[in-house]
């Protein structure tokens, strides 16, 4: 079987690291889509398409390019803007390049969400006297969330794989783990394999954990079959 | 716009450079896509099967290459494999030491895995009286696959395939991290000799022609398909 050489607290380590990145990108990532998923709705032009066009242009590159893009480029912009040296860490670009990727998907996921939100429940809710914003958070909300779980738990899923990109950027998650084990004890095989089963632990106990938010957001519904 | 002027001056500074990695994307696009997808249709076979001994073995084939990350496939198979003396000394050792037989191995059995559950949907989704219209015709089991169930299951399959060659488009970026210049690797190298992310952003908009290009394809595809059917 595989030969660890005490090396297992250490992948061990680096999973709770992935799992840092991993759900820390999921909340910005939701909140991106969220707030995309509005824009791309917006009526006023000037929204709606540099939101479409911007989320087009993310899907069409790959995740890891974006990764890379991202960590050598920002540090850049940001001190051009700020006036004086601004350095990024790996954490804080693999997060922000993976947020930036659920969240381009996630827009999508959610503007389906919104659009399938019946409009009788919007005016009844406008003629309760609900402000906009209200409206928004409960009703549009709750609703369009229900039917953008799934499209979520396949999005989490995509990101929690995703995660292995950042040890290209030499963030001590469970691949930089792997490598680091793999060259000393000159075993990379026993180790990748023990990375790629706790990545499939990880991928395998999203299920349940979706079925049971599905669950919670359909709660009081009456099912059709 | 100096930023743009600087994207400009990279890609035509290093235009053979991003020439010869365009090929090397495009080649392990080909090469994958056309694999994986030979692979998938006995794979969506067997996990339709009602023998156990077939489809067991495909559903963990499916959720072993669906549940993990690509990255560490493409590792498993080019740095994992020659830990063992057996591998090293067979007679398929010449094409594991080398980067791109092993990325091709990996992106092909990761393209087999996603669609042959895409191919699996097609299958499912062809109307049952399709099916019973081929065996009242006379076809036996083979033919009617051959004839009738897997060309109506691609047609119906196709808009997912053509998402399925996006993805697998994004996922030959990972041959970079084993030493494979393609269109990443090209990028990656020169911002590691200039400092700046210049041939990132070349790379990143030849990767956005390509993907649109693809899109396009398909549709025309769809369209050809559609117009061959009498209404």
């Amino acid at each position: 079987m595989l030969d660890l050489s005490g090396f297992g607290w250490q992948l061990l380590a680096g999973a709770a690291v992935t799992l840092e990145v991993a759900f820390l990108s999921l909340a910005f990532g939701v909140a991106l889509g969220i707030a995309g998923a509005a824009a791309k709705l917006s009526p006023l032009a000037w929204i709606r398409v540099p939101a479409t066009l911007l989320t087009n242009l993310v899907r069409g590159v790959p995740e890891f390019l974006l990764l890379l893009i991202v960590y050598f480029s920002l540090p850049d912009i940001l001190s051009g803007l700020l006036g004086t040296d601004v350095s990024i860490g790996p954490l804080a670009g693999g997060v922000l390049a993976l947020s930036v990727v659920f969240g381009a998907y996630a827009s999508e996921t959610f503007r389906g969400g919104f659009a399938a939100v019946p409009k009788g429940q919007i005016e009844a809710a406008r003629a309760f006297g609900m402000p906009r914003a209200r409206i928004f958070v409960r009703i549009h909300l709750p609703q369009a969330w229900r039917y953008a779980l799934p499209g979520i738990s396949n999005l989490w899923q995509t990101l929690l794989k995703d995660t292995s990109l950042v040890s290209v950027l030499g963030l001590e998650e469970i691949m930089r783990k792997a490598d680091i084990a793999a060259q000393v004890t000159k075993r990379p095989f026993d180790f990748y394999v023990a990375a790629a089963l706790i990545y499939l632990a990880f991928v395998l106990l999203s299920g349940p954990a979706f079925a049971w938010a599905e669950r919670r957001a359909n709660r009081g519904l009456a099912r059709a079959a | 716009m100096a930023f743009l002027d600087g994207v400009a001056d990279a890609a035509s500074r290093q235009f053979p450079a991003f020439l010869s990695g365009l090929g090397i994307t495009i080649e392990l696009l080909a090469v994958s896509t056309a694999v994986g997808l030979a692979l998938a249709v006995p794979i969506a076979l067997a996990r339709l099967s009602t023998n156990p001994l077939l489809s067991v073995p495909a559903t963990a084939y499916a959720y072993l290459f669906r549940g993990t990350p690509l990255l560490v496939q493409i590792f498993i198979i080019y740095y994992g494999l020659p830990q063992f003396d057996v591998v090293r000394t067979s007679a398929v050792w010449p094409l594991l030491r080398d980067p791109l037989p092993c990325a091709l191995i990996a992106f092909s059995l990761n393209m087999a895995a996603y669609t042959g559950e895409v191919v699996r949907g097609g299958i499912l989704a062809v109307p049952a009286g399709e099916r019973e219209a081929a065996s009242a015709v006379g076809m036996n089991r083979a033919l009617a696959l051959r004839r009738v169930i897997l060309p109506r299951a691609f047609r119906i399959a196709l808009p997912a395939l053509s998402n399925e060659v996006v993805l697998q488009l994004k996922a030959t970026s990972l041959a970079s991290t084993v030493t494979l210049i393609d269109l990443t690797g090209v990028g990656r190298r020169l911002a590691a000799k200039t400092y700046t992310a210049e041939g990132l952003y070349v790379a990143g908009a030849v990767y956005i022609v390509l993907t649109f290009a693809i899109a396009r394809g398909f549709r025309l595809l769809e369209a050809r398909l559609d117009g061959a059917r009498t209404r």
